[in-house]
Parts: C-alpha cells; structure tokens; sequence
C-alpha cells in the first residue's frame, strides 16, 4: 500500500466512523422523539391512527387477564388519570407484575391496544425482599431513606428504609 | 509548562520496563484476592434482589466492565494527550496497549447487559440512549485499534490516534448521563450518587470489590502488553538486547 | 442454599452463567494474549540478533 492510498483510507475511516457515530445518535433522538403516548393521550385521539405506535403506564392492579390455554393476556394501563386495555400474545418479561411501568409498541383496533412487544422498566434500586416489606409495611416506601440503607442494622424493622420515589418510565419526563 | 523531572526519569521506556515488571506481581495477587472475595460475597452472601431475584447477580460482572469501559477509555484519552503535548513515548504507547483491554470490557458490558435485559426487560436490545453510546465507545475504541493498525509510523500513529481519542471524550459524559438526559430503558445510576447510593450495603459491598478487581486486572494486563511494546519499540537500543539475550 | 438451587440462580441460570462464563473467556484473553505476544518477541529478537552477529561476523573475516 504506499503512503497516499494508505491516507485515503485514513479519510475514509474516519468518515465512515462519523457517519456511524451521527447515524446512532440520530437513531437514540429519534426513539426519544418517537416517545410512547399515555393513556389520557390516546383518548384524545393523539396516538397515530393506523400506525404503530407505543404505549406506556403503569399496569393497574387486579386488571390483569390470563387465558388459560394460552399465552394470551389482557391487562389496564394507566397514568393515574384514565386507564387504557391492552391485549397481548406472547412471553412477557419477569418483571411484569401488577403496578410496574411497562412500554408496549402495538397499534388500536377496536378501542385495544393490540401489542407487538412488551417492555418492563426497573428502578435502580437494589435490596433483599424483606427490607422491601418492611419498607411497605411501615409506609414509608417512597421516603428517601439513605441513611436506613447504609446502616440497617439501626433501623428497627418498619421503621424505614429508603426507595423508590415514583419509577419513571421511559419517555416521562423527570 | 514543564513536567517535573521525576515523570520523565520513570517514563523512559527502560525504567518503565524495570518498575512495571516489579509492580505486575502485585497486582495479579490483589486481582486474584479481591476475585475470590468479590465471587464469593456477590455469589453466595449477598440476598436474593426484591424485584429481580436472582438474575441481578449478572451486575457483579455487568457494571464493573461498564465502569473499566469508560475508565480505560479516560485513561488513554489523558496518555495519548500527555503525549501529544510533552512527546513522551511511553504515554503514547499506554493508550495504544490499552485499546484492545478497554474494547474487551466494552464487550463484555454490553454482551452481560443483552442477557440481563432479556430475562428483566424483555428484550436483548434497545435503541436507548444509554445503550447505543456505549455501543459507540465500542466503535471508537475499534476506530482507535484499526487507525494504530493502518498507520505504521508510531508517531504519526499516535498522533491521529490521539486526535480521535481526545474527539471521542464527548461520548464519555453522554453514557453517564444518559439515563438523565434521556428517558431510558436502563435505569438511573445507583451507585455514582455518591452521597446515597440506593443499593442495600450487602449488595454494594460485593460489588465494590468486584470493581477494584477489575481495576488491578486492568493493570496487571496493560503493563504486560507495554512491557511487550517496549522491548518492540526499543529493540534497536543495547539495553533491550541485552534483556533478550539474557532470555532462556 | 444447596448446589442444585445454586446453579438453578432462581430460573435464570442461562442468564446468570453465560454471563459469567464470558466474563471468565474475556478476562482470560486479555490475559492470556501478552503472554504469547511477548513470547513471540522475544523469539523474533533472537532471531534478529544472531543474523546481525552473523553479519557482523562476516564483515570481519
């Protein structure tokens, strides 16, 4: 290879990489924009007709439906003002449960929200699942309680812990 | 301005070769302690998660590559400055041997992330804002070895390797506050709030030491590889003969 | 907890070890690579220097 043709694939590379680079970027902003439609949204008749789109919510608790012999599941979201239903068919992630904030891409038909996908979002909160209840039991879920969480041995049980302020889903602002 | 002395007294290539190869043992021992430690706790001691049982064990492995991702990438972006600026050659050398180890965590950070989010999310990929700049650090840190590869005068080299690393420093902010500038699939940071990391201390200590783990492997690898670059480098200088010819 | 629940991690064994299991194949590369790389070095010097001894051995005779 001599010295010019090895220059051009410099400029080639790093062309190449730039292009990858602004092409992902555009593809990250573009999820962001493409972000998902709340309930309340769609009552409106905002969500896109016609046109896959995203939904998210929290799953409202004793909304969800499992058919027997099948993997077919219906379920509420909501985003505390107006619920939305939801259909699926297919394997849901281990985290879905009653109350977690899901993401689900589908389109309407008839009034329910046919989904292709189901997402599920955790918290970055990480703790043995008797702190989790203790925690509950004692109210104090949502108190920020950083204090408990370095030092647990100090805390009585049901006296608090720390956790999660609200999930935020994806899309919501903070 | 001037570097003191001393810096340059230990960065030529021969004191570097002589101190690095003291120094190597050392960190292969702590880096063997700390793994058995980090496994052991994060394995069998630390509790079942309350949301994600059992499969959030993957973090002891998925968030210390994360962190050696962005870390080495810091580190050859400040050496290959260093060099650029004070011409020094061992600088220069230290991010290009550095590449391939900061690639591999990369890999590894985003390969154990696929296989956690699958079983939690639901999905091995999304297009978030946190997963695809960490995909992008993986491409600079290609671009970075492909550039070394292309251009055979260490020098030159160096230099546009510098230029793309020093380029590159944006992406290292965006990863970090991805999940706050953007809404995010992955969740927000747990630990690097520093005043108040929201993990159970007994799930956070295993987690630490897995990370300093990391770190001293990190070192070990790196002055083995510059110890090898070196004696390449210098094999026209006596003092690297004389090492060979004493060699079994 | 028992062995078999052990290596179960809860159903998410697939999960749980290959994850560890690549770690373990990564690490060992990066490990294992500037072994050989040095080796090879070190081979190739050798080689290097007793072709210049040699030369330089001729020049003289």
């Amino acid at each position: 290879m001599t010295a010019r043709q090895k220059r051009m694939m410099f400029v080639a590379m790093l062309v190449a990489g730039i292009g990858v680079f602004i092409t992902l970027i555009m593809m990250a902003l573009n999820e962001n924009i493409n972000h998902f439609f709340s309930p309340t949204e769609i009552l409106q008749g905002k969500a896109p007709e016609n046109h896959s789109f995203r939904i998210g919510g929290l799953v409202v608790t004793g909304s969800v439906k499992r058919d027997t012999d099948s993997l077919k599941i219906e379920f509420d979201l909501t985003d505390g003002a107006k619920n939305y239903p939801v259909l699926y068919v297919g394997i849901l992630p281990d985290l879905f449960r009653e109350g977690q904030g899901i993401v689900a891409t589908g389109e309407i038909k008839n009034n329910v929200f046919i989904a292709e996908e189901v997402l599920a979002k955790h918290d970055e909160n990480y703790m043995p699942p008797e702190v989790a209840d203790a925690l509950k039991k004692s109210g104090k879920w949502n108190e920020d309680n950083t204090e408990a969480m370095k030092h647990p041995e100090n805390v009585p049980v049901g006296e608090g812990y720390p956790l999660p302020e609200k999930t935020n889903l994806p899309g919501e602002p903070k | 301005m001037k570097l003191p002395a001393i810096v340059h007294k230990f960065s030529s290539p021969k004191n570097f070769y002589v101190m690095s190869g003291k120094m190597i043992p050392w960190f292969m021992w702590g880096f063997v302690l700390s793994l058995l430690v980090g496994l052991y706790y994060g394995l069998f001691v630390a509790p079942t998660d309350y949301q994600q049982g059992e499969s959030y064990r993957i973090m002891y492995v998925h968030v210390p590559a994360a962190w050696m991702s962005m870390f080495i990438y810091m580190i050859m972006a400040v050496s290959a400055a260093v060099g650029l600026i004070w011409r020094i050659k061992t600088a220069d050398l230290m991010a290009s041997v550095s590449a391939p180890i900061g690639a591999a965590f990369t890999f590894l950070a985003l390969v154990t992330g696929s296989l956690w989010g699958k079983p939690m999310w639901g999905t091995y990929w999304v297009w978030d804002a946190r997963l695809t700049s960490e995909l992008i650090l993986l491409f600079l840190y290609l671009g970075f070895i492909a550039l070394q590869a292309a251009i055979e005068e260490p020098r030159n080299a160096a230099r546009a390797g510098a230029i793309l690393l020093i380029v590159g420093v944006v992406n290292i902010p965006i990863i970090h506050y991805s999940v706050e500038w953007w809404s995010t699939l992955h969740q927000g940071a747990t630990v690097a709030k520093f005043d108040k990391p929201s993990m159970h201390i007994s799930m956070l200590i295993p987690l630490l030491v897995m990370a300093t783990s990391f770190k001293l492997y990190y070192a070990a690898s790196v002055l083995m590889r510059a110890r090898s670059e070196i004696l390449r480098r210098e094999q026209n200088t006596r003092w690297v003969k004389e090492i060979i010819d004493n060699e079994s | 907890m028992n062995p078999s629940e052990f290596f179960h991690m809860g159903g998410y064994a697939v999960y749980v070890w290959s994850s560890y299991g690549l770690s373990l194949v990564v690490l060992g590369w990066i490990l294992i690579s500037p072994i050989f790389t040095r080796k090879s070095i070190i081979k190739e010097l050798k080689i290097k220097y007793r072709q210049q001894q040699r030369q330089a051995q001729d020049k003289n005779e």
